[in-house]
Formats: C-alpha cells, sequence, structure tokens
C-alpha cells in the first residue's frame, strides 16, 4: 500500500522526468535521423538514388562491406579465443590483456589510427621494409582493416567475456571427460553456450565496422574510388557542398543503425529468455 | 585398484592436497569427507584427469596414468551442478559420449538413441529422453548426469557432491538408490560429501580429509568408533572436547579427578573427547563431573540434555535414553563419561 501511495505521491515528478527524457531524446536522436532523411530525401527519389549509385558512392558502399566482411569475421575469431582464454584459464598477464581489450575504448580513434601510421607509414617503423618489398598498407585497404580491426576489437571479446566467466568450464569438463576432443567441445558445447551472446557482439562490432569514421579517416587517404569508406565518402560530399549525395549515403549508415537497433532488441529478448530459463 | 601414491597440489602458494596416499580396490563405495576447503575436490579431479599434481602419481591397475587425459582414463565423473548441457534434450545428454566417438567405433543414431532409453530406464527417467534439462527438477537432473557419466561405461565412477544442491528428502532416496546402482553395475566409486551421515550410510571406507591431508581411512565403524585425531573424533559424529589436565595418571579438570583411566598419556595438559551418548547421569559421587543443566530437550529417540561446567566454556552434550525421566532443568548432576578418548592438547 504505502508503496504504491509512494508512487502516486511522485507522479508530477515522473512525467517530468520522462517528458524530459523523451524531449531530450526527440532533440537529440530523432530529430538528427528525420533530417538525414528528409535532406537526402530534399530533390526527390531519383535525385536519391542517382546520389547512391554513382560510381563513387557505389565503391564507398563497397568497400565499406569488405572491409565489414573482413574485419568481423577476424574479431569473432580473437574474441572468441581472447574470452575462451580469460574465462576458463589462469595465466600470467591475464589482467594485462584485459586492459588491452579495452584499450580501443578509451584511445581517441584519430589516435588509434595514428598508431598504424607511426608502424606502417612511408616515414614509420616498418614504412622502408614495406617499401622496399611494394606493401602498401596505409592509404591502401590493408590499412583501413587494420584500423577497423583495432577499432572494433572489444566488442565480441567484452560480450564474451563475462557470459563465459559466469558458465565457468563445468560444461566444457563435462564433454572432454565423456571423450570429446577440443572441436568437439567448442562445436557442440561452447558454442551453443554462447551464440546469443556472440550474436549480439557481432552486431555492434558489425555496425561499428561499418561506421567508423576517426580512425579509418587518418589511414586511408580520401582516395575517391579507392580508399573511401561510406562514412569518409559522406564528409567529402558535405564538404563540397552536395548535400542530397551526402545526406543519401548517410541514410544508408542510418538506416544500418535501426536495423541494428532492431536486431538488437530482437537478440536482447532471445538472449534475457535463454539466460533466464535454462539456469542449471 | 586404484592407488594414489604422494599426491601433491597446489594452487599459487597455496598446498591444496600434502602427500595424499590412498588404495582403493575395486567394487569399493569410497567417500571423501571432510570440512569445505579441505581438497576433496581436488583430489577426486585428480584422480580424473581434470587437474594434474605437481607431484606423486596416480594408479589404474599398477599402470601409471599420470599422464593420461581424463577421456583415456575411463571414469565417469558427475559435477556437482550436474553441467547438463542446456540446449540438448536430455537424451542427447545422455547420447553425448556415444556420439562424439571416431567415426569406427560410433553406434549408429538409432543405436545410440536406444540406449540412451535404456540409461534413463536405468535410472528410473524413461520417456523423459525429450525434454530439456531447465524442464526436470533437481533431482532427476542429478539422475540424468549420472546416466550420461554411465553411458561411456566407465570402470571408475567419480561424483562431487552428487546430492549438494537436494533437499533432505531427495538425497536420502537418492543415495539409497545410488548405491544400489553401484552394486548392479560393478563400478568402483568415489563421492565427495562433506555430509557425514551420508559417509557413514553409503561408503564402504571412508576418506577424512582435513586442510590437504588425509586424517584417517576407515569404515564407518573405525571412523567413528575409533578415530585416529581429535579432528576425526570432532569431524565425524557429535563429540564433547574438554581441556584437561594429566597428572600422576589421573585426569583432572578444574582440580577435579575424574574416574577416567589416563592410560600411557604423559603429565600435562590433553583434551578429553567423548560422545553423547557415552555418558551417564548420578548425583553425587565423586568421580564424575558435576554439571549444571541448562536446557534439555526430546531429539530423535532420546532426550538431549545441556549442561555447563564452570572450567568449560562450552556446553556438555549428554543423549539419555528415551525411556527416562530427564532430569530437570537448574539441577546440580554429576556426569561419567563411560567410553572416552584423550589426546594430546593443542591439536585442533
Ligand atoms: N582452481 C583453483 N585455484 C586456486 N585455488 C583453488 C582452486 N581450486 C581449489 N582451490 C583451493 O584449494 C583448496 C581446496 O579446494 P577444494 O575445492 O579441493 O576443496 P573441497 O574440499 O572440495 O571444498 P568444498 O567442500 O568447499 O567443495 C581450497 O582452499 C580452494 O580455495
Ligand atoms: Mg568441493
Amino acid at each position: 500500500m504505502s508503496r504504491a501511495a509512494a508512487v502516486t505521491e511522485s507522479r508530477l515528478a515522473r512525467a517530468l522526468l520522462i517528458g524530459g527524457a523523451m524531449a531530450f531524446l526527440g532533440f537529440f536522436l530523432l530529430l538528427p535521423l528525420l533530417a538525414v532523411f528528409s535532406e537526402g530525401l530534399k530533390q526527390g527519389w531519383s535525385a536519391f538514388a542517382a546520389a547512391i549509385v554513382e560510381h563513387d558512392a557505389l565503391a564507398a558502399i563497397r568497400l565499406t562491406l569488405i572491409i565489414a566482411v573482413i574485419s568481423v569475421p577476424l574479431n569473432v575469431v580473437f574474441g572468441i579465443a581472447a574470452s575462451w582464454a580469460i574465462a576458463k584459464f589462469n595465466f600470467k598477464g591475464k589482467s594485462l590483456l584485459i586492459t588491452l581489450i579495452d584499450l580501443p575504448f578509451s584511445v581517441s580513434p584519430v589516435v588509434s589510427g595514428l598508431i598504424f601510421v607511426l608502424l606502417f607509414g612511408a616515414h614509420g617503423l616498418l614504412g622502408p621494409w614495406l617499401q622496399a618489398h611494394d606493401l602498401k598498407i596505409i592509404f591502401a585497404v590493408p590499412g583501413i582493416v587494420l584500423a577497423t580491426v583495432f577499432i572494433t576489437f572489444p566488442f565480441v571479446a567484452r560480450e564474451l567475456i563475462p557470459l563465459m566467466m559466469e558458465q565457468g568450464k563445468d560444461d566444457e569438463e563435462a564433454a572432454v571427460s565423456l571423450g570429446a576432443n577440443g572441436w568437439q567441445t567448442f562445436w557442440h558445447v561452447t558454442l551453443p553456450n554462447i551464440r546469443w551472446g556472440l550474436l549480439y557482439g557481432v552486431l555492434l562490432c558489425n555496425a561499428r565496422a561499418m561506421g567508423e569514421f576517426g580512425a579509418v579517416s587518418v589511414v586511408s587517404g580520401h582516395i575517391r574510388g579507392m580508399t573511401n569508406t561510406m562514412p569518409l565518402h559522406v564528409e567529402i560530399l558535405y564538404n563540397e557542398y552536395d548535400f542530397v549525395g551526402a545526406f543519401a549515403v548517410a541514410s544508408l549508415l542510418a538506416v544500418l543503425a535501426l536495423v541494428t537497433l532492431v536486431a538488437k532488441s530482437v537478440l536482447e529478448w532471445r538472449f534475457d529468455y535463454h539466460h533466464g530459463g535454462a539456469g542449471h | 585398484m586404484i592407488t594414489v601414491q604422494n599426491i601433491s597440489k597446489r594452487f599459487g602458494d597455496y598446498p591444496a592436497l600434502h602427500d595424499i596416499n590412498l588404495t582403493i580396490q575395486p567394487g569399493e563405495f569410497i567417500a571423501l569427507l571432510g570440512p569445505s576447503g579441505s581438497g576433496k575436490t581436488t583430489l577426486l579431479r585428480i584422480i580424473a584427469g581434470l587437474e594434474f599434481q605437481d607431484g606423486g602419481k596416480v594408479l589404474f591397475d599398477g599402470e601409471d596414468v599420470s599422464d593420461r587425459k581424463v577421456a583415456e582414463r575411463g571414469v565417469g565423473f558427475v559435477f556437482q551442478h550436474y553441467a547438463l548441457f542446456r540446449h540438448m534434450t536430455v537424451a542427447e545428454n545422455v547420447g553425448f559420449g556415444l556420439s562424439v566417438r571416431g567415426r569406427k567405433d560410433r553406434p549408429s543414431k538409432s543405436e545410440i538413441k536406444a540406449r540412451a532409453e535404456e540409461l534413463l530406464s536405468l535410472v528410473q527417467l524413461g520417456g523423459l529422453g525429450n525434454r530439456y534439462p531447465a524442464q526436470l527438477s533437481g533431482g532427476q537432473r542429478q539422475r540424468v548426469a549420472l546416466a550420461r557419466a554411465l553411458a561411456v561405461e566407465p570402470q571408475l565412477l567419480l561424483l562431487d557432491e552428487p546430492f549438494g544442491a537436494l533437499d533432505a528428502k531427495v538425497r536420502k532416496d537418492l543415495r539409497r538408490w545410488l548405491r544400489q546402482l553401484h552394486e548392479q553395475m560393478g563400478l568402483t566409486s568415489i563421492f565427495v560429501t562433506h555430509d557425514q551421515e551420508e559417509a557413514l550410510e553409503l561408503a564402504d571406507r571412508i576418506v577424512v580429509m582435513d586442510h590437504g591431508v588425509i586424517e584417517q581411512v576407515g569404515t564407518a565403524e573405525q571412523v567413528y568408533m575409533d578415530p585416529a585425531s581429535p579432528f576425526v573424533s570432532d569431524f565425524v559424529g557429535e563429540i564433547n572436547r574438554l581441556p584437561v589436565m594429566i597428572a600422576g595418571g589421573e585426569v583432572q579438570l578444574g582440580g577435579i579427578s575424574l574416574a577416567i583411566p589416563a592410560g600411557e598419556h604423559p603429565d600435562g595438559p590433553a583434551q578429553l573427547h567423548f560422545r553423547p551418548h557415552d555418558v551417564e547421569l548420578a548425583d553425587h559421587q565423586p568421580g564424575g563431573l558435576p554439571i549444571t543443566i541448562s536446557n534439555i530437550f526430546r531429539k530423535g529417540g532420546c532426550w538431549r540434555v545441556e549442561g555447563h561446567h564452570a572450567a568449560v566454556d562450552r556446553v556438555i552434550e549428554i543423549d539419555l535414553d528415551a525411556g527416562v525421566a530427564p532430569p530437570i532443568i537448574g539441577q546440580q548432576l554429576v556426569a561419567f563419561p563411560s567410553k572416552s578418548r584423550i589426546f594430546a592438547a593443542g591439536c585442533p
């Protein structure tokens, strides 16, 4: 009874808080999103479509997809390996590894990009050697992949580490004691146990891989039709006052964000359900 | 025959096991009993091959298996929290050990299914094969875990607190049933427990552990009636422990000489152990331990009498036959331990 009363008394405060939050979200998130679409569509659908099928735009989209197709699987492998090691084994330097995984989150993306320039650039540490062997990393696709892999590294690992820690290693030990080899244990026991968390991490990782600007901008060199990803392409068009073009491509990124959000909520729902529903 | 030779194990600086020696005959049902942190699970896992010792050897039938992995040792392991695969049905769980075999030794799908069903009826869960673990009760899950471990036809069954997470009634039924299963299948079994009642009731022999060492190995009778150390005496069954002085062949407490022979024990401080049911009460007579009755209650088939003595800070517990009239609270009586044991002072 007293709980209900306490809630009623604060009805005004509650309305203010919810209203405030909604207004804030509307102003800072929803409005810009709508603006992106409306700017892109300002001159009608045909101009919108033309801006997207334009040669450089298509090249940017293709490059972005390639980057995602390379870096997401890489990070799935790295992420599973790292979280497996951290959650199921004790070793020296474990806490260092956990800290390192968070590094891309704590470093400014521009700095992350610069790290690779310092390593692989013409005046960088490995620059002369790379040049001698005619290998191009900076201002080329490999550099963009490296920067993206670095930036998106934490997404899968951070999703899996707490999940795997919570699950412990009983299931794996049970599988091994029943005669399963390492691969069978992973495939039949570990992977099904982490699948929803993994999917969730992949989703976030993918969204970031496609949307990353800062680090990629440093290593890309902005060569049109060659090393421009979608976010970089949007920036270039915008700086050239091609607003329809910029916002048309930007709306593709916005759609990606919306799809990610929906998929994320669906996953969260399934994840919670499986998580809570099948305890020991 | 399983032989554990001079096994020791450290976790960092912490010595979890120290120089463990143990021999187990085929067909035996062995309990590892000890308080939390005494190293029971660690020893069980080393025997299984889930953990590896720092020193010493594990021999199966005289053969050193120290370097063999768990799958090569022919053991079945049942985990405390069941560790069932939650995304597989009960039948798939039970069949797992068969379905991961190499192509050559793997039975067909229908054979695996039939075998799983057979094992499920053995553990009295026939017809539940299509359920998921989440849809079973704790006792049922534990039996699935057991069926799964038995599916690979182990010689040795290892169980880590198999009934730890179950309520008292289910525990009791399940442990009787496990004992039967053990006989029926001709297994050798080792189970971990910190419940002494469980160990005393089930096991052929009990291994009492404390702080990473074996304190005593023996039958329930030996461990209970003839404890090898004050720890065993205290841990297995209920005990009264009194700090006493040995002087000139007499056992003294608070200046009173008790009618208990000191035996070979050297002069000096010592501890006197006796069980609650090994005490007789009397009016004032020399040689008894004077106590004031502080509490009386009915405890199963007897009266539990609690008394105080000025020189002892613990209550003294006494069980009296339910047929006799109990004393009254506040009454001054003397207690005569009819069976007792003297240990050196200072031991835990
Ligand atoms: N993986 C590990 N890392 C570090 N210390 C450990 C590890 N496993 C066990 N220990 C320590 O070793 C000691 C013995 O542990 P063990 O699990 O064998 O005890 P136990 O007798 O099974 O206790 P319980 O009844 O609580 O299960 C404990 O002090 C424990 O903290
Ligand atoms: Mg244990």
